[in-house]
């Protein structure tokens, strides 16, 4: 049994092995590390492109509506097929953008497209609310964003140029920029110094107000381009749904399992036992050897019918899980391992019962997979539990990461697919880092409640 | 000899009490809890200890846990572990206190009477008794992993049969050797496992418990 203290002086010459960690972290709104400035004039750049981008919306609407008008006519179906396309990825992009502003994810809510012939899909299309809003948000973002990104714009070049007002009137002919404001006369380069103030101010206001019209304009994305509630509630339903779909349907092929291996299993060996006895019973008194010769037998088909009992009890439900909890059941685990296994558990307090054996079943085919099929020289399966905060469920994060050859897929075998099925029924989530050459690493989160 | 016998199935309690009376044992009390264990222990001072694994309140390892208990409080107390499955992590643990005198068993293993009265003796006068499904399991095992990889094949069979608890008799006969060959090969295995110092059946439940433990 590898444990945790002799993990040096096991790992020799192998690279050792670490727990998995996210290739990248949560995008923030402002990234640390970037100064204040260089944040505004990256927003400044950004402000530009999205303010063309607005204009260049309308145009985007109207064609998409056009198409739509004539879908009556028949030519609209494809054409709004077509249109449909440059605008959804349009909102993507700037999803994405808002995305990256706010700091939370704004997902896309598009109903998955039908399978049948054009004019399905275009229904589809059209009976989707997003679809119309989209097209809503590009005649509004006309108005919003190129006010919360032409304002922004207006501010810092309003300061560059009063900042450069002396140069202005030093460098042009005396009948041009004499007049900064309309309503009073500038003479000469001494006086036009007199509006550089005005420049500062408005660099100011340009500094001031950079972040709070960039974040306005993503909440406004964010308002008409992400999922309304309803929308979500239904993806939801639909997502429930498949997945009650699947676990019942998992538990019906297990108790159809069940019921043929006790059929063919200690069924089967209790009836033999049953007619060794009877045997033996009659042939008692003529023929003593036999009956004894029979009675053995009776008594191998106890212990091959008590040995397929236990195989079975270990399948449903392990004796080692309900009397030590998820850890020492995978330490009993990873104590007959083939591999030299670590368990590395840092769980504050037990799992609830079925998220317990979901969680065993898992690491129990992850680990068999990893054997099978990678030929590592070592497997690390780590467990951690973040509390949840506020109304969210905390956090169960259990990694298997092996250093043998890689490749793995979730599509790639059954065994990995039996996985996420198995943890979809709790909103659990599996993902497999496993580049060909490895290391693998199976990370499987499920959000729960420890007692 | 005196037991006190723990199992919470009136009808396993029962025929294991008429088990032990047709071979002479003397069953001081027969309990079906973990707590009554414990008194029973307390009070009978028996010569050996024959526990199920799972015993109410808990319905869980309560049987195991109050052995290991009770070998704390009685040191070499001799304990007999019976169970509807083994598992080698149960195994280390009654183990781990390096004093002998434990067994671990599949209650299957019963129905070999003349065998499992054996067991029950060799564990009363000290003895080690693995069940061989414990072994099998740990064979499984990669052998780069422990500190065993030193034994040769031979010397590693012949660990896993001590460890069921056989006689160096029992292992010649089994490996079709001589007794001499089987104490060369034991005396090997304590050897390259550091265990040349204390006394042959000190060093023989050392030697089980640094497989158990590997």
């Amino acid at each position: 049994m590898a444990t945790r203290e002799d993990l040096s002086t096991v790992t020799g010459s192998d690279q050792p092995l670490r727990p998995y960690q996210p290739p990248h972290a949560r995008p923030g709104p402002d990234r640390p590390g970037e100064s204040a400035v260089a944040l505004r004039l990256g927003l400044l750049g950004q402000s530009l492109l999205l303010a063309v981008a607005s204009t260049a919306g309308v145009y985007l609407a109207a064609a998409w509506i056009c198409a739509v008008a004539v879908v009556g006519l028949g030519a609209g179906i494809p054409l709004t097929l077509v249109a449909t396309v440059p605008v959804r990825w349009f909102a993507g992009l700037h999803r994405r953008w808002a995305a990256a502003r706010l700091g939370v994810p704004v997902p896309a809510p598009y109903r998955p497209a039908s399978a049948g012939g054009w004019l399905a899909r275009t229904g589809t299309v059209l009976r989707d609310p997003a679809t119309w809003r989209d097209w809503a948000w590009l005649l509004v973002n006309s108005v919003t964003g190129l006010l919360t990104c032409g304002l922004s714009a207006v501010f810092f070049l309003c300061g560059l140029f009063y900042l450069g007002y002396p140069l202005l009137v030093r460098v042009t002919p005396p009948d041009l920029f004499r007049e900064p404001l309309g309503f009073f006369q500038i003479n000469g380069t001494a006086e036009s110094l007199t509006m550089m103030p005005l420049g500062l101010a408005f660099g100011v206001i340009w500094y001031v107000t950079a972040v709070p019209l960039a974040t306005l304009n993503a909440q406004m994305i964010e308002a008409l381009l992400a999922p309304t509630r309803h929308a979500e509630l239904q993806a939801r339903v639909g997502q429930l749904a498949s997945s009650r779909a699947e676990t019942i349907d998992a538990q019906a092929r297990e108790l159809r399992r069940i019921e043929r291996d006790l059929h063919d299993g200690a069924q089967a060996r209790l009836v033999s036992l049953g007619m060794s006895l009877g045997l033996a019973q009659r042939l008692m008194a003529q023929d003593p050897r036999a009956a004894q010769r029979l009675l053995a037998e009776a008594r191998e088909s106890t212990s091959g019918a008590l040995a397929d009992l236990r195989d079975l009890v270990r399948g449903i439900h392990p004796p080692v899980l309900a009397d030590r909890g998820l850890q020492g059941a995978v330490e009993a685990l990873a104590m007959v391992n083939p591999v030299p296994t670590t368990v590395d558990f840092r769980l504050p307090g037990r799992l609830p019962p079925p998220v317990e054996s979901a969680a065993y079943f898992a690491i129990a085919e992850a680990l068999s997979n990893a054997i099978k099929h990678a030929a590592p020289r070592r497997v690390l399966i780590t467990a951690e539990y973040a509390p949840g905060t506020g109304n969210a469920a905390g956090l169960l994060s259990i990694c298997v990461s092996d250093n043998g050859h890689g490749g793995a897929s979730i599509g790639g075998g059954t065994g990995l697919l039996g996985i996420e099925r198995r943890l979809s029924a709790f909103d659990g989530t599996l993902a497999v880092d496993s580049p060909p050459g490895g290391p693998t690493t199976v990370r499987m989160q499920v959000p729960c409640e420890l007692s | 000899m005196r037991i006190v016998l723990a199992e919470d199935l009136a009808l396993l309690r029962e025929g294991l009490t008429r088990i032990f009376e047709t071979y002479g044992f003397e069953v001081a009390d027969a309990v079906s809890n973990g707590p009554s264990l414990i008194r029973a222990l307390t009070t009978q001072r028996p010569d050996i200890a024959v526990v199920d694994v799972r015993l109410p309140p808990t319905f869980t390892d309560e049987g195991l846990r109050a052995a290991i208990d009770a070998r704390q409080r009685f040191p070499g107390l001799p304990v007999l572990v019976l169970s509807q499955y083994v598992e080698p992590i149960y195994a280390r643990e009654l183990l781990s206190d390096g004093a002998g005198a434990a067994g671990y068993l599949l209650k299957d293993r019963v129905m070999d009477i003349d065998q499992f009265i054996a067991a029950v003796r060799q564990v009363a006068a000290g003895g080690t008794v693995m069940d061989p499904d414990v072994i099998a399991a740990l064979l499984t095992r990669h052998a780069a992993d422990v500190p065993l990889q030193a034994l040769t094949p031979r010397e590693r069979e012949v660990l896993a049969l001590m460890a069921e608890g056989r006689s160096n008799a029992a292992i010649a006969s089994r490996m079709f050797i001589t007794d001499k060959a089987v104490s060369k090969h034991s005396n090997n295995i304590f050897a390259k496992l550091g265990l040349e110092q204390s006394g042959e059946d000190n060093r023989r439940v050392l030697a089980v418990l640094t497989y158990l433990k590997s």
